[in-house]
């Protein structure tokens, strides 16, 4: 074989490669509801990521001849713009505090959702590679947390920490880590025998090496998968325990406390209640729709109807 | 309990009272002994024994409850099943669309939502309070939801399982109606995940819907948390957890006892 040839053919096998590489993701983009989950999660992600940038108003501006504005009022000076959400009862503007509260619930989703999964994470491993007392005291514990409802845990621990940006991090993050330990050990446990890992055995690798270099890449995909609707529950229960008084405190915008703002005038002012929530829930709608095309996705038999079907699940019917 | 300007020598005393200013230990050892008698102490805000105020919101929680669940759970099964019926069809995406809605809602901000439609706007339910159906029509169809995205969700995964089963194809291969195939031979096979997530979701609601309790004001054990908790109220926080805990404990076990009769090869030593 010649020079010429073998590198003809390592770059069409590069050609094949990037081609296979894309076929996910394009077949993903080609399902109308995955394309308008992640458009919406974008929405939200870039409202978090630039929010000065993108919010009309200051959020913290208060201005009581302006209060409860309805939508698309016009703003009290001249030149400003609109209040195209309404303005809240201190006369803030709605679409600015609803901005800045992707900033909030995204910050405290994922930093709780990535805290949990990793502690939940490395104790299910450990459960699972080493089993018995480490897996009997790890599971047990597990057991234990899963029969107190979440937000009651996190408001009794709230209640003796106080509230708080990072305690509502490290709370939530504490109640939540269950869910990985349960799936990581079954994962773990499921490729513990396998011949690659008796093989990595027989050549001395060390425990850390095993687990570091070869549980963790085969188990991470459903991890993942877990943690993006990890971070929908968690959104959803930084909302609430905010709405309660016991999270984000005012005047932080947080959407849940914001809809506890506008609670005592649904009478008059719906649109105070009506924003915020409906972004919490289009947050959390896109991403469990999301996780819901990736584990599709990820399953091999689901995986070959969307790629060959052409365009997504809805037109192959099986 | 002593107001806002009471000395320090009165919030001394009265921290003193109560056992307050005890170290952790010395309080937990009588908080442990007492409990075992199903003593959690009298609760601070009350001044009653705190065992019968949680006992005397039970009424209110299980009527919730059992509305919200008799609607979730018929429908969220009969919706998983029809997915799981005619997969990767329009149908199927609209109901997962709809079941992942449920699971993705935020509660209070439904209960809100339904308040302004149809308590403020069309008059037709009342906004809170305890009583009959026109109290509990709202609160019922917020709590309803989750649950019945969540039961449908697995229901079709479920089902979608077991109609791949070789004696489903045995039972087609007979000649049985798919009518019978599918709500005698896969239903009843199927159900072991159905029940296991039913009784999470039963459970949970049982524990008190904390948010939608609070924005109904319906008085059940949710309500009940909450106030107990604004007041910090110690002794009446103790018996809530208690008595959450028994409940979990009950719906757990009946759970774990209706797998003997779904699956006669689950026998219990």
């Amino acid at each position: 074989m010649t020079a010429e040839t073998k590198s003809l053919l390592q770059e069409e096998a590069e050609r094949t490669r990037r081609a296979s590489a894309w076929l996910v993701p394009r077949a993903l983009l080609r399902d109308p509801v995955t394309l308008i989950a992640l458009t919406i999660f974008t929405l939200i992600l870039l409202s978090a990521v630039a929010a000065e940038l993108l919010a009309p108003h200051d959020p913290l501006e208060q201005d009581l001849r302006m209060r409860n504005m309805p939508p698309l009022s016009p703003a009290a000076q001249e030149g400003a713009p609109r209040h195209i959400l309404g303005t809240d009862p201190l006369g803030r503007d709605m679409l600015s505090r609803i901005i800045f509260g992707a900033r909030v619930s995204l910050t405290v989703g994922l930093s709780s959702a990535l805290v949990s999964g990793v502690i939940g994470t490395m104790l299910g491993i450990i459960a699972g590679y080493y089993r018995g007392k480490a897996d009997d005291i790890i599971m047990r514990l597990v057991d234990i947390q899963m029969s107190i409802p979440v937000i009651m845990l996190a408001l009794l621990v709230l209640f003796s920490l106080g509230p708080g940006f990072w305690n509502l991090v490290v709370v939530l993050a504490i109640v939540r880590w269950m869910a990985y330990a349960r799936l990581a050990r079954g994962q773990t446990l499921a490729y513990r025998n396998s011949p690659f890992i008796d093989a990595a055995i027989a050549i001395g690798s060390t425990h850390t090496r095993i687990i570091f270099r070869h549980i963790i890449p085969n188990v991470s995909s459903p991890l993942v998968i877990l943690g993006t609707l990890e971070v929908a529950t968690l959104i959803l229960s930084e909302a609430g325990l905010s709405f309660l008084g016991f999270g984000i405190q005012p005047p932080e915008p947080s959407w849940g406390l914001m809809i506890a703002g506008g609670r005592q005038y649904i009478a008059s002012a719906w649109w105070i209640v009506a924003f915020p929530g409906l972004t919490i829930f289009l947050t959390t709608l896109s991403l469990n729709l999301l996780a819901s095309s990736l584990r599709a996705i990820s399953d091999p038999v689901q995986r070959e109807r969307w790629l060959n079907k052409g365009s997504g699940p809805a037109n192959s019917s099986g | 309990m002593v107001g806002v300007e009471a000395s320090e020598e009165r919030v001394q005393q009265v921290r003193d009272q109560l056992g307050l200013n005890d170290p952790l230990p010395v309080q937990y050892a009588r908080f442990a002994v007492r409990a075992i008698r199903l003593d959690f102490g009298d609760s601070f805000w009350q001044k009653t024994s705190t065992l019968p105020l949680v006992l005397e919101r039970l009424p209110a929680t299980f009527r919730l409850t059992a509305a919200a669940f008799l609607i979730a759970a018929p429908l969220g099964i009969l919706l998983g099943a029809a997915a799981a019926l005619r997969p990767h069809t329009f149908l199927d995406r609209i109901i997962n669309v709809l079941s992942l809605g449920g699971v993705s809602m935020v509660d209070f901000w439904m209960a809100l939502m339904l308040i302004i439609v149809f308590a403020v706007q069309f008059g037709w339910f009342k906004t809170s309070g305890y009583g009959g159906f026109s109290y509990m029509a709202l609160p019922a169809l917020t709590l309803c939801y989750s649950p019945l995205g969540r039961i449908s969700q697995i229901t079709r995964s479920a089902m979608l399982d077991e109609m791949n089963q070789p004696h489903i194809t045995v039972a087609r291969a007979k000649g049985l109606a798919e009518r019978r195939i599918v709500f005698v031979h896969a239903l009843k096979n199927a159900a072991i995940p159905v029940v296991t997530i039913s009784g999470d979701m039963l459970s949970s609601m049982l524990n008190g819907a904390i948010l939608v309790e609070t924005v109904f004001a319906w008085p059940g054990i949710g309500l009940l948390t909450l106030q107990a908790l604004q007041r910090r109220d110690l002794p009446l926080v103790e018996a809530t957890v208690f008595v959450v805990a028994c409940m979990v404990i009950i719906v757990n076990l009946l759970v774990d006892l209706s797998y003997v009769y779904l699956n006669p090869r689950i026998r219990f030593q």
